[in-house]
């Protein structure tokens, strides 16, 4: 199935979950009535969570670039003894 | 010729690398001497697609393949820019591997990680072996704060909204099995970026088997390049399109 009615499910299934409690009022009417805030703000909060941890964790490579000359040098001096013309960058 | 990998007993597969490029007349050179370096007992041939490059970079393909045969490099040039998936399906043509690797032309994508992509693709048998940039042993070097807040807030938007099961969406260094490429491709309609997170979003769906090897990427262009505004709404269209419609 596609996707979005996947997604779309689940947003129908969290709707009715709160529909039901605040019919059932196990939980006080008034902070059912706040629950869909708490949702949202909560899953904005994971999500900027997520992105700051990301940011902090995000692996660089540094040597990389070293490595990346080396290998473009070996690879004109290779062209250069087989006279193949590679001009410059 | 008792050529056999000594690790596999089984038959020996052929690899198509198709290449894009447009102005890629230094880059290329390396990237071919690079490949030949890190695939000696590989048989594979390199099809390069060159969009009517004014900067010579088809003649200096015509010396390579004089230097290195014209059946491991095949030059299939097309008259102007025509876009990265016409690219691929144009490449795609003349592809006659058992696996089709695609990559970029501007040396982000590093060869050596070749050797990798083949071993987990015997490994596992996945239908798709992708390159991610964004694991412990993978990692970007070249990009400021700014992009990498961008590219981290993308990734999870993108994450959250398509459940795509894999951690890099618009990487384009990738294996395919040539035939699990034909199919996805004929399916994909995006540009640019987008084009690479909506093959491997349409793959997932279809069921294909998808692993992923760590990638390093030395961005050289990005200082060059701007991500601006409408890059970022032509990013945002994309998710929608791809939330909706896969």
């Amino acid at each position: 199935m596609k996707h979005i009615v996947k997604i779309l499910s689940l947003l129908v299934a969290i709707s009715a979950f709160w529909i039901g409690l605040l019919q059932a009022a196990i939980v006080p009417r008034s902070h059912t009535w706040l629950l869909p805030i708490y949702f949202v703000v909560s899953l904005g909060c994971y999500g900027l969570l997520m992105v700051g941890v990301g940011l902090m964790q995000f692996p660089t490579c540094p040597q990389e670039a070293v490595l990346l000359q080396m290998d473009i040098t070996e690879a004109k001096e290779f062209f250069r003894h087989k006279g193949v013309d590679v001009g410059s960058d | 010729m008792a050529d056999e990998k000594e690790n596999i007993g089984e038959k020996k597969y052929k690899y198509s690398i198709i290449i894009p490029t447009f102005n890629e007349r230094l880059n290329i050179a390396i990237i071919v001497y690079l490949i030949f370096k890190h695939l000696r007992d590989v048989d594979f041939e390199i099809i390069v697609v060159d969009d009517g490059s004014p900067d010579g970079t088809q003649d200096i393909v015509k010396q390579l393949q004089q230097l290195y045969g014209e059946d491991r490099i095949l030059l299939r040039a097309r008259a102007k820019k025509l876009g990265l998936g016409t690219a691929y399906i144009h490449g795609l043509k003349y592809a006659t591997g058992d696996f089709v690797v695609i990559m970029d032309a501007d040396l982000s994508h590093h060869p050596k990680y070749l050797p990798s992509f083949i071993k987990k693709q015997l490994e596992t048998n996945a239908s798709i072996v992708t390159g991610t940039r964004y694991v412990k042993d993978g990692g970007v070097h070249g990009w400021n704060l700014m992009r990498k807040l961008t590219s981290r807030g993308a990734n999870v938007l993108a994450q959250t909204l398509l459940w795509p099961g894999v951690s890099d969406l618009t990487g384009s260094f990738r294996l395919y099995k040539k035939c699990v490429l034909e199919d996805v491709i004929s399916s994909c309609v995006s540009k640019g970026y987008v084009f690479q997170m909506e093959m491997i979003v349409r793959a997932s769906r279809k069921g294909y088997q998808i692993e992923e090897v760590p990638i390093t990427f030395v961005d050289r262009v990005f200082g060059t390049s701007k991500l601006g505004g409408s890059e970022i709404v032509e990013y945002l269209k994309g998710l929608v399109y791809l939330l909706l419609t896969t």
